[in-house]
């Protein structure tokens, strides 16, 4: 039986086998991730009951005991992991005991506006990163190298929320450019929910106000969010130029004669991208991160503010909810990163 | 991350002028005068940074150079102050996560195995969570503070030094020098101590340094989100943070932001020059 596996498992293409040897050890970082949560929440010293309850209610001990056997508070820990685990098989993530609404209900409507502000602050972070990059190396050692490497210093140094208040008061308060906090202007409608994304579902429903209005109020914390990974995505896109610009293939379409343009863009940059997209799986960890302190600032519905919020109110579920989707989220970005590298550079083989 | 490689030897010329010496330059003076700063701020500090003598939010002037904030303290002596804590703190947080990340990667290298397999493992689980979440969580468990908010993040970033100390020791384990140490009956441990950590002691104090910037920024970032420094601590992300309530007097949050900006910008140019000068190989594990 093992052997038959064994040698199905070898005859399946490579990249299939690569892809499914990587699900299945995504798969057990996840279990992983779970059990890490699960026992943070256990070392809590502030009482998740006091936290909640209020202090005339916590002193009612049959209120207290009623709450615990409500959230399961009573049992034993290998009982309560146990518990979570099974349920978390059935797409259960228990209660919120601060919305009071189901964790994976809340996840849920927190998670696409966050996907929609990583995904417009990534296309931003990208666009940016390469160009700067791509003029770092061409530039090399001169003073529009020099520029961009504390341009892109300044990037990666600047802390995120401090940027994003400083955006607020600058483009919200003082120049009225942006419309302020919110995904939307408060009264609008939300367009009818398809992916999620505002912008996207305004799109799909052929609402061009509403998706002005919206992408109005995504660009400032999709810029600031941006900041970070920009740093990040130059500098690796610089070093990356600065490799295939050497090679001697680009000498040779040089000498030919082509355009530089041409060998730029498409001789140098073709190999560069492989490393460029690796990085970008990696800055988007820290894109998730800086969501966080994004969202809290600009009051963005995202799985940022909700983190901060649960964490805050010692709301375990809800921490062991947001934690694990982010983890997911990460792993499978990176898993998706992974292929797409294979994709592009042909030589890679698994 | 390991295809990240650049090959220097081929596009020619020397590093030194690669890398902008002036920059490391810059970012070790900055280092050192906010370091002295912090050493001295009750004496340069023109007010005490918590007495409440001052009119309340009163812009930047003469008397007080970055303003008051909501209690009639003094900005500018608040945010001199807040050196004794980001700098310290942060370096604390760096060593500590330094040691225990090298020790678990040097045990992991040094002796394979299920142990290797255990605590690298481990640093793969701890690696699938954005840093600040986790950071989050764990503060939440240990509860809001500045020390506990160091405890956490030293939690979450101790896989990245024992992935490099790891990888270091792989290859030095087979050096002959370590081989013939050992055939002469030296003790693991012993050929950790004498042998193997004088080797991997540079890169590890540039890995440190580039960490650095990045230890200030979460530990503000938790301060700002209230789980690290809790008021009337003058620390600059708390400070911020109450700068925000108040959000048309920007002098609140703009001059402790210009701070923490400052020191991690220093850093990571003093941490890319210390790279380059260093350790001109390891590019590969740090970047």
């Amino acid at each position: 039986m093992m052997q038959m596996i064994r040698s199905g498992w070898y005859r399946l293409p490579g990249l299939l086998r690569f892809t499914l040897g990587r699900l299945v050890v995504g798969a057990l970082l996840c279990v992983g991730v779970t059990f890490i949560s699960f026992t943070l929440t256990q070392v809590v010293p502030g009482d998740p009951v006091m936290a909640n309850l209020g202090e005339r209610a916590a002193s009612d001990p049959e209120i207290v005991a009623l709450y615990r056997e409500r959230y399961g508070l009573d049992q034993s820990l290998p009982e309560q992991y146990a518990r979570y685990l099974g349920r978390l098989l059935q797409g259960d993530l228990g209660e919120s005991q601060q919305t009071h609404r189901p964790v994976a209900t809340d996840l849920a409507t927190y998670m696409s506006a966050t996907i929609e502000l990583a995904i417009v602050a990534m296309i931003l972070a990208m666009a940016a990163g390469v160009a700067l990059g791509i003029t770092a190396a061409v530039w090399r050692n001169r003073w529009p190298d020099q520029a961009i490497r504390v341009i892109s210093l300044a990037g990666v140094s600047v802390p995120t929320f401090w940027l994003a208040l400083v955006c607020l008061y600058v483009f919200f308060f003082k120049l009225n450019l942006s419309p302020g906090v919110g995904r939307l202007g408060p009264g609008t409608p939300a367009p009818p929910t398809l992916t999620g994304l505002y912008t996207f579902d305004a799109l799909l429903s052929g609402q061009w106000g509403l998706f002005r209005e919206a992408l109005s109020y995504i660009a400032l914390p999709a810029l600031v969010l941006a900041t970070y990974t920009t740093g990040i995505v130059t500098r690796f896109t610089r070093v990356a130029m600065l490799d295939s610009l050497g090679n001697d293939y680009v000498r040779a379409a040089r000498a030919k004669g082509l355009p530089a343009r041409t060998v730029i863009l498409r001789h140098a940059l073709r190999p560069a991208l492989a490393a460029i997209v690796t990085v970008s799986g990696m800055a988007f960890g820290r894109m998730l991160a800086g969501a966080v302190l994004v969202e809290s600032v600009y009051s963005w519905p995202g799985l940022g503010l909700y983190a901060y919020r649960s964490a805050l109110t010692l709301d375990l579920q809800a921490i062991m909810g947001v934690s694990l989707i982010i983890a997911v989220i990460y792993i499978l970005v990176n898993l998706g990163v992974d292929i797409l590298y294979a994709v592009i550079d042909p030589r890679i083989r698994y | 991350m390991a295809n990240v490689t650049t090959n220097t030897h081929r596009v020619g010329r020397k590093r030194r002028s690669e890398w902008m010496q002036p920059l490391g330059l810059i970012g070790a003076t900055i280092l050192i005068a906010f370091a002295l700063i912090a050493i001295v701020a009750p004496l340069v500090a023109p007010y005490d940074p918590l007495a409440q003598e001052a009119r309340r939010l009163m812009p930047p002037s003469a008397d007080h150079w970055f303003g008051t904030d909501q209690l009639g303290r003094d900005v500018f002596s608040r945010v001199i102050h807040g050196a004794r804590l980001s700098l310290p703190y942060a370096l604390q947080l760096v060593v500590m996560a330094g040691i225990l990340g090298t020790v678990l990667g040097a045990i992991a290298g040094f002796f394979g195995g299920w142990v290797d397999g255990v605590i690298m493992r481990a640093a793969d689980l701890v690696l699938a969570f954005p840093d600040i979440i986790l950071a989050m969580a764990v503060v939440a468990a240990l509860g809001p503070g500045l020390f506990n908010a160091v405890l956490a993040v030293v939690i979450v970033s101790w896989p990245i030094y024992a992935r490099v100390a790891r990888s270091m020791i792989l290859t030095l384990r087979q050096e002959p020098f370590v081989l013939s140490r050992r055939l002469l009956g030296a003790s693991s441990i012993r050929t950790l101590w004498s042998e193997i950590r004088p080797n991997i002691t540079g890169p590890l104090v540039v890995l440190v340094a580039l960490e650095y910037g990045h230890a200030v920024l979460i530990l503000s970032g938790l301060s700002f989100l209230g789980l690290g420094a809790q008021p009337p601590a003058a620390e600059w992300g708390a400070m911020v943070s109450e700068g925000a309530k108040y959000f048309d007097k920007w002098w609140m949050s703009v001059f402790p932001g210009l701070a923490i900006l400052m020191v991690v910008m220093a850093a990571n140019f003093l941490g890319d020059t210390l790279r380059d000068v260093i350790d001109p190989r390891s590019k590969r594990h740090l970047s």
